[in-house]
């Protein structure tokens, strides 16, 4: 009978139902385990883990992305590395410069064998 | 780092990749990977330790702990009169503890009071007792919907109620989170409590169903 409130026709249907894996991708267990253990060993509090990651679900809201919840890791962890960057934990070059490191150790490492940094000595 | 390359060596047979070299990971991958071996680096987390969570959340927490609770009060009334006074100590007797210190506060579900359970900001959650959110919790829609309009809201979930019935929203914080009681589904008299936790189904917890026999809360 009610009209819904226009604002609520922009929101889009809620993804009921849509349960799947508890984790999608490994790396979203494992981005999700860094924050709680970080949290534990009081590198951050809890408060401004929750700060950091609203924050960042804000930002990419209002520069379009996804709002079905679908981006969520992804925003997880771009809340960390923000935060730890802000804390003078992991610096954004260093960043950079070991997931540049992973990506070579990747891609020269043969099939079947461990996949190592480069030794420097 | 031995440990996690063995790991991801594992990993990488099992997808069946066939290449000459290993798979490249994609670049959010990467990110994790580069983070992860930093902190192991630095000292700020232990990768055992990283290890153990992760098996935590995906295999030992999840709403059947909250359904035991929730079997526990509806069939011992002094620890629903404590569980209503201080869930966060009720909860930790069974087990369930909170790992980031938060409190936990169970609200109740009576004939005339429905309550909802919403983070507006993020997507707090009584993870010690549900495990991990649903999709649909973490998403804008439902965050913005549930305060605006929660009987909508619940109409979208297949839940009906009268309008003599009071819906109260309750919007978690990093501080507080909440458990939903549902009422105990009328013919269940007879149940153990054990037999009642199965009645009990996550979506229950957070506001969006009720117990209800016969329901599959095996999610």
């Amino acid at each position: 009978m009610n009209r819904p409130d226009p604002d609520l026709d922009t929101l889009g249907p809620i993804p009921r139902g849509n349960d799947g894996p508890v984790f999608a991708e490994p790396w979203q267990a494992e981005a999700f385990a860094l924050v709680l253990k970080l949290a534990e060993e009081e590198r951050f509090t809890w408060p401004e883990w929750a700060a950091a990651l609203s924050d960042e679900i804000a930002r990419a809201r209002a520069a379009g992305g996804p709002d079905d919840g679908g981006d969520y890791y992804e925003r997880w962890l771009a809340a960390l590395e923000t935060l730890l960057a802000r804390k003078g934990l992991v610096e954004p070059g260093d960043l950079s410069e070991r997931k540049n490191a992973w990506a070579e150790a990747y891609a020269r490492t043969p099939h079947g064998e461990p996949v190592r940094l480069s030794v420097d000595h | 780092m031995t440990a996690d390359s063995e790991k991801q060596e594992r990993a990488d047979h099992e997808s069946g990749h066939d290449h000459g070299h290993q798979h490249v990971p994609s670049d959010t991958a990467l990110r994790v990977k580069a983070l992860e071996s930093l902190l192991v680096e630095k000292g700020l987390v232990d990768p055992a330790a990283l290890d153990a969570f992760i098996d935590y959340y995906e295999h030992e927490v999840g709403p059947r702990n909250g359904a035991k609770v929730v079997a526990r009060a509806w069939t011992d009334p002094e620890f629903r009169a404590w569980l209503m006074k201080d869930a966060t100590a009720a909860v930790a007797s069974l087990g369930y503890m909170g790992r980031q210190g938060e409190h936990l506060v169970a609200v109740e579900n009576t004939p005339q009071t429905h309550n909802l359970v919403v983070c507006t900001l993020c997507s707090c959650y009584p993870w010690s007792v549900l495990g991990l959110p649903p999709v649909w919790y973490k998403s804008d829609a439902y965050r913005a919907k549930a305060v605006i309009d929660p009987r909508g809201t619940l109409r979208d979930f297949g839940l009906e109620l009268g309008p003599e019935v009071e819906i109260k929203v309750w919007d978690s914080t990093a501080e507080i989170r909440y458990l939903v009681i549902p009422e105990r589904p009328a013919g269940s008299e007879g149940l153990s409590e054990e037999a009642l936790a199965d009645l009990v189904s996550r979506d229950a917890m957070i506001g969006t169903a009720k117990a209800a026999l016969g329901g599959d809360a095996a999610s």
